[in-house]
C-alpha cells in the first residue's frame, strides 16, 4: 500500500551521513538502503514521517517534520482542541477521550 | 503512579491477577508474570478494541520477570498499555526475560513514541528507578523498533550504561529475534497492515460514531415527513432513511478499511468516496427514491463515506502527516459542499 506521491518532508544530507545504518534499522517502511557506506533514500513515498530515523541519527544527517498522519488529530489541532496525553502540539487522534488529561 | 485512574490490577495492595509470584534478585523480589492469557485478558482485549475502558487499561510501570530469568537474561522494554504488555508476555511463553514497563499513560508503544511519552527521558528515568543495571550483568536493552520515534538510541547510550538494540515490530517475532542472537530480519522490521489488522480497528470507530450516527439519523427521519401541505411520515420512509444512514455508517467504517488495498486512488478520501458511490447506487437501485431524492442520497453518501475514509488515516500504518494535510485541503471543502447541496436537495425534494 502506497500513500500520496511527493508529499513527505524527509531529507537526507549524504555529506553528513556516517553510514551507521541505524535508519535502516528503525524505519518501519524500508525507506533506506546503504550505498557506498552511506544511507540513501530508496522509497521516499513510503515514508510516513514517524521521525524514527531523524531521532536516531547521531550525525544529524536526516530531517523529517514528524507528525501523526491522522485527519481527526490534525482537525482537532486546527480547532484548538489538544489533549494532555498527546503533548501540546499534536492533538489526539486515536487514543484520547475527553477528560483524560494527564 | 499506581493508584492513579486505575483498575483493580493497579492497586498497590492487591496483587494483579496476571502476576504469578516473585523472583528473588539482588534488589529484592521482582513480580513474575504469567505468559498465558486467561479469559480476563482476552475479554479485556476485546473490550478495549471496542473502545471500552481503553484509557484505564494500564499496568504499573516498573520491572517484571517472565520465566526464571537470571543475570544474563535479556531485558525487554515496553509500554504500560496492558494490551501491549500482554502481547509481550504472551510471546515470551517458555522463555526467560526481564521486562521494563515504561509509563506511557496507558498508550501503546508506537502512538506513545510519536508523542514522546515512550521516549529517551522516560526510558532513562525508568532504568534508574527500576535498578535494572543491578539485576543483570550484561548491558543490552531490547527496545521495540516502533519505540524509535521517541527513543534516541545514542542518547540512551550516553546517559546510561546500557546500549540499545531495536527489536522486532511485532511481539510474536520476539522468540525468533532472541534465537537469532538479537538480530531482526527485514520482514520483522516492516510494519504491515493486513486485512485482520485493519478490521480489528473498526469496532472502536463504530462505537465512537454510534451517537453521531443516531443524531444524523434523527435529522433525516424528522425531515423525511416534511411536505407542501402537511407533515406525513410513513413507515416505509422511516425504514429507507434508517437503511440509508445505517449502510453509510456500516460500510463507510468497515468496508473502506477492509477493501483498502483494492480501492482505486491513493487518498483515503477518494477510497471512501468510491465506497459511498457504491452504497448510493445500491440505495437508489433498490429504494423508492425519486430523481431529486436519489441524487441527494448519492451526494450525501459520497460525502459521508469519503469523510469516514479520511478519518481512517489515523488508524492506518502508512499515512504521513504531510500527506493527510494535503488531502484534507481538497477533501474537506468538497465533502462540506456535497453535504450542503445534498441536504438542500433532500429538503427540496419534500416540497416538489
Amino acid at each position: 500500500m502506497k500513500y500520496l506521491k511527493n508529499v513527505v518532508t524527509l531529507r537526507l544530507n549524504r555529506d553528513a551521513c556516517m553510514g551507521c545504518g541505524r535508519c535502516l534499522e528503525v524505519c518501519p517502511h524500508g525507506v533506506f538502503a546503504l550505498a557506498d557506506c552511506k544511507a540513501v533514500i530508496m522509497e521516499r513515498d513510503a515514508c510516513m514521517e514517524c521521525g524514527a530515523c531523524a531521532r536516531n541519527c547521531l550525525a544529524g544527517a536526516l530531517y523529517v517534520k514528524n507528525g501523526v498522519g491522522c485527519a481527526v488529530g490534525i482537525l482537532n489541532a486546527k480547532l484548538g482542541r489538544t489533549s494532555g496525553c498527546c503533548g501540546g502540539e499534536q492533538a489526539c487522534c486515536c487514543s484520547c477521550e475527553p477528560g483524560n488529561k494527564t | 503512579m499506581s493508584g492513579r485512574s486505575c483498575c483493580e490490577t493497579c492497586s498497590p495492595k492487591k496483587r494483579a491477577r496476571w502476576i504469578l509470584d516473585s523472583v528473588e534478585t539482588s534488589i529484592g523480589p521482582v513480580s513474575r508474570v504469567a505468559t498465558r492469557w486467561t479469559w480476563r485478558d482476552g475479554f479485556g482485549a476485546c473490550a478495549v478494541r471496542s473502545g471500552i475502558g481503553r484509557m484505564r487499561y494500564t499496568v504499573p510501570p516498573g520491572l517484571y520477570a517472565v520465566g526464571t530469568p537470571d543475570q544474563d537474561a535479556p531485558v525487554l522494554v515496553t509500554a504500560n498499555y496492558k494490551l501491549s504488555f500482554d502481547h509481550v508476555r504472551r510471546a515470551m511463553d517458555g522463555l526467560d526475560a526481564w521486562i521494563v514497563v515504561l509509563d506511557t499513560n496507558g498508550i501503546n508503544v508506537w502512538c506513545a513514541a510519536g508523542k514522546g511519552t515512550f521516549g529517551t527521558e522516560e526510558l532513562v528515568a525508568r532504568l534508574d528507578s527500576s535498578e535494572v543495571a543491578q539485576v543483570v550483568r550484561h548491558r543490552t536493552l531490547v527496545v521495540p523498533q516502533l519505540g524509535a520515534p521517541g527513543v534516541a538510541a545514542y542518547a540512551v547510550e550516553q546517559l546510561t550504561v546500557f546500549h540499545v538494540v531495536y527489536g522486532p515490530v511485532r511481539a510474536t517475532d520476539l522468540p525468533a529475534f532472541l534465537r537469532a542472537g538479537m538480530r531482526t530480519t527485514a520482514a520483522m522490521r516492516q510494519v504491515q497492515f493486513t486485512l485482520l489488522d485493519r478490521l480489528v480497528l473498526t469496532p472502536n470507530e463504530l462505537v465512537r460514531l454510534l451517537i453521531p450516527m443516531v443524531i444524523v439519523l434523527a435529522c433525516f427521519v424528522a425531515t423525511a415527513g416534511l411536505g407542501r401541505h402537511e407533515y406525513r411520515l410513513t413507515r416505509e420512509q422511516t425504514l429507507w432513511v434508517a437503511l440509508a444512514v445505517g449502510m453509510n455508517y456500516l460500510f463507510g467504517i468497515v468496508l473502506t478499511p477492509a477493501l483498502l488495498p483494492w480501492l482505486p486512488g491513493r487518498a483515503f478520501a477518494t477510497k471512501g468516496a468510491i465506497v459511498g458511490a457504491a452504497v448510493a447506487m445500491a440505495l437508489v437501485w433498490f429504494g423508492p427514491f425519486g430523481w431529486l431524492d436519489g441524487l441527494s442520497v448519492g451526494l450525501l453518501s459520497v460525502a459521508a463515506c469519503s469523510f469516514l475514509g479520511l478519518r481512517f488515516t489515523g488508524s492506518s500504518t502508512y499515512t504521513s502527516a504531510s500527506g493527510v494535510r494535503s488531502e484534507m485541503a481538497w477533501a474537506l471543502p468538497l465533502q462540506g459542499a456535497l453535504i450542503l447541496v445534498g441536504f438542500a436537495g433532500w429538503i427540496a425534494a419534500r416540497f416538489f
